[in-house]
């Protein structure tokens, strides 16, 4: 019940909803980057939405499953074939044991998700099956995915096909992932202030290719700030927009450090983390200032689409197993 | 700490409450702030704080960061029922808000106590300068005395850990000798062995992992900080008292390749 890793692509990894309950000891979140399109994969192939999937950067994998599964591509488009067959993303795809699925390269994203129905049964550690890449534990071995791995799939698996069998129906992300060049993030004040006040939303920042799953690094004109003094380490979440002594903004991502030195000059909220996370070095994005009620208003809509979204695929796999009984 | 003193400030977004604050950090956690500065008796009193909220916590409080002077509460905003909270705040639909009603009761009724006594003493073996220690001699020229002085006067004090972060297991230690505090360095390393002893300002730590970093590395030692398998996964704790005990490189060399 394994999936073989033929070739790893770029940086794959194991990756699931985080590790929670440990900052503490200084262990960051973590877990899929875009974590609506973890969720929403999982979703497709009837797992729980936190299960682990393989987070795929720009070029993906190839790997040998040796069970039929359900398996779903959400994220970034990315060029994906069964046996030679293309397949399409946002959408369940039921496969047979021994396909060789090839993924190439990401289209329009810089991340995309492919889940498999059990999930990707590694072991829990700190509570989570996702990799820390950077302190080397949790997911396969504690590193990025290599050819040869073979990663344990979870049961009890529904599928039993014999054929490629795609559905016909799919997913639209366009409410919650924008793959534009240039992109508008919500982002509440923090507690440095910049000077003038309003510099962050004046101009609009292109992406440094030494961006990775820590934070995305901008380009432009230096940032001031208001009040520069020597500041105490204090706790950075995942959006947290922090300026270094060189005026550039990092905004951290999944793999955000618990605590932080650097001053903080505001927060994107959590609804616009999975478009962070598909920004592409040389693309652009600006800040647009948000109020807290506005960003709980974002955060529920977004909540509110992904249960419709869950509704639909359950109605929809509800459908498939009555006509299978037919 | 009585209710009536609190008072939103001008901008709405915090709560005082005599020297403490609850500020907002992003739309999922709360940052409670007992300070804004090092100082081991505020570092005490988050401690005390973090660890009472833990045993307390209602099901939203998911996870607690605390830092040298302030302690983040990540909060799983979806988990706060607003349709049961009376008053404005549920009419607004503000979850955060409601967290940080129920974060003011608490403090109002949850005096914490700082149990200096509990702490234990962690000795940490650390084999001073050579390759183990490559900015020891660069960080004898600044302070203006000779070598083995820094060893003595950084393996004599005796340090508290003030708060786990950064990276697993990385340790921020306060009572740093004031002839020692340095500034980082201009380009940091970008690889520092695993269990290297670094000064970074006024503070000292140990990296758990090889990585990055930009302290002034004056040694290292074998025990590993942090272990993702062991229970508990790092070494120190937050409050634990720490003391160095200088050993030789041949003993590093041997501790390290027999890892207890």
């Amino acid at each position: 019940m394994s999936l073989e890793i033929l070739a790893p692509g770029l940086l794959t990894s194991v990756q699931d909803g985080g590790r929670f309950g440990s900052r503490g000891l200084g262990v960051r979140v973590g877990g899929a980057a875009d974590k609506y399109s973890l969720d929403i994969a999982n979703l497709l192939v009837g797992n729980d939405r936190n299960a682990a999937a393989l987070e795929i950067t720009l070029v993906g994998p190839s790997l040998r499953l040796n069970r039929p599964a359900t398996i779903a591509v959400c994220g970034a488009t990315i060029d994906a074939h069964a046996d030679g067959v293309a397949l399409q993303g946002w959408r369940p795809i039921a496969l047979p044991a021994d396909s060789v699925l090839t993924l190439g390269t990401c289209r329009r994203g810089a991340r995309a998700y492919l889940a498999f129905d059990g999930g990707i049964d590694v072991p829990i550690v700190l509570g989570s099956r996702s990799t820390d890449l950077r302190a080397g534990f949790g997911g396969h071995a504690g590193r990025a995915l290599q050819a040869g791995d073979n990663l344990p799939l979870g049961g009890p698996h529904a599928a039993t096909t014999t054929t490629i069998a795609p559905a016909s129906w799919w997913i639209d992300c366009v409410a919650d992932l924008d793959f534009g060049d240039s992109i508008a993030v919500r982002v509440l004040s923090g507690r440095d202030a910049t000077t003038p006040v309003d510099a962050l939303y004046a101009r609009e920042f292109a992406i440094d290719s030494a961006s990775d799953r820590q934070g995305l690094r901008l380009l432009g004109n230096a940032l001031h700030l208001a009040n520069d003094y020597e500041r105490v380490s204090e706790p950075a979440i995942p959006g947290t927009v922090q300026l270094p002594s060189d005026g550039r903004p990092i905004v951290l991502l999944a793999d955000a450090q618990t605590v932080g030195g650097y001053p903080r000059i505001g927060h994107v909220i959590d609804a616009d983390l999975p478009r962070l996370a598909q920004r592409r070095a040389g693309q652009h994005l600006r800040f647009v200032a948000v109020s807290r009620p506005q960003a709980h208003v974002a955060n529920m809509e977004q909540r509110a689409r992904r249960a419709r979204i869950a509704l639909a695929i359950a109605a929809r796999q509800h459908n498939a197993e009555r006509q299978a009984l037919r | 700490m009585t209710r009536s003193g609190r008072r939103p400030d001008r901008m709405g977004h915090s709560i005082f409450m005599d020297d403490m604050r609850i500020e907002f950090l992003g739309d999922a956690a709360l940052l409670l702030r007992l300070g804004e500065r090092i100082d081991a008796a505020i570092n005490r009193r988050v401690h005390a704080y973090a660890a009472l909220l833990r045993a307390q916590a209602p099901n939203w409080l998911i996870d607690i960061t605390p830092a040298y002077s302030c302690l983040a509460l990540h909060v799983d905003v979806a988990r706060i029922d607003v349709a049961h909270v009376s008053g404005a705040l549920a009419s607004r639909g503000d979850p955060l808000g409601v967290a940080r009603e129920w974060l003011a009761d608490w403090l109002a009724r949850s005096p914490v106590e700082v149990d200096n006594g509990a702490a234990r003493t962690v000795e940490v073996p650390v084999a001073y300068g050579g390759d183990n220690g490559p900015d020891l001699a660069a960080v004898a020229t600044q302070a203006c005395i000779c070598v083995d002085e820094v060893v003595s006067r950084h393996s004599c004090a005796e340090y508290s850990v003030a708060m786990l972060g950064f990276a697993p297991g990385f340790s921020y230690l306060l009572g740093l000798d004031a002839s020692l505090v340095m500034p980082r360095l201009a380009t940091p390393r970008t690889r520092v062995a695993a269990g290297s002893v670094g000064i970074g300002g006024a503070q000292t730590g140990i990296y758990p992992n090889a990585g990055p970093g930009g302290w002034r590395l004056i040694g290292r030692t074998p025990l590993r900080l942090f272990d993702a398998q062991r229970d508990p996964p790092t070494l120190l704790r937050a409050g634990d008292r720490v003391r160095f005990i200088a050993i030789d490189a041949a003993t590093f060399d041997e501790m390290n390749a027999h890892p207890q």
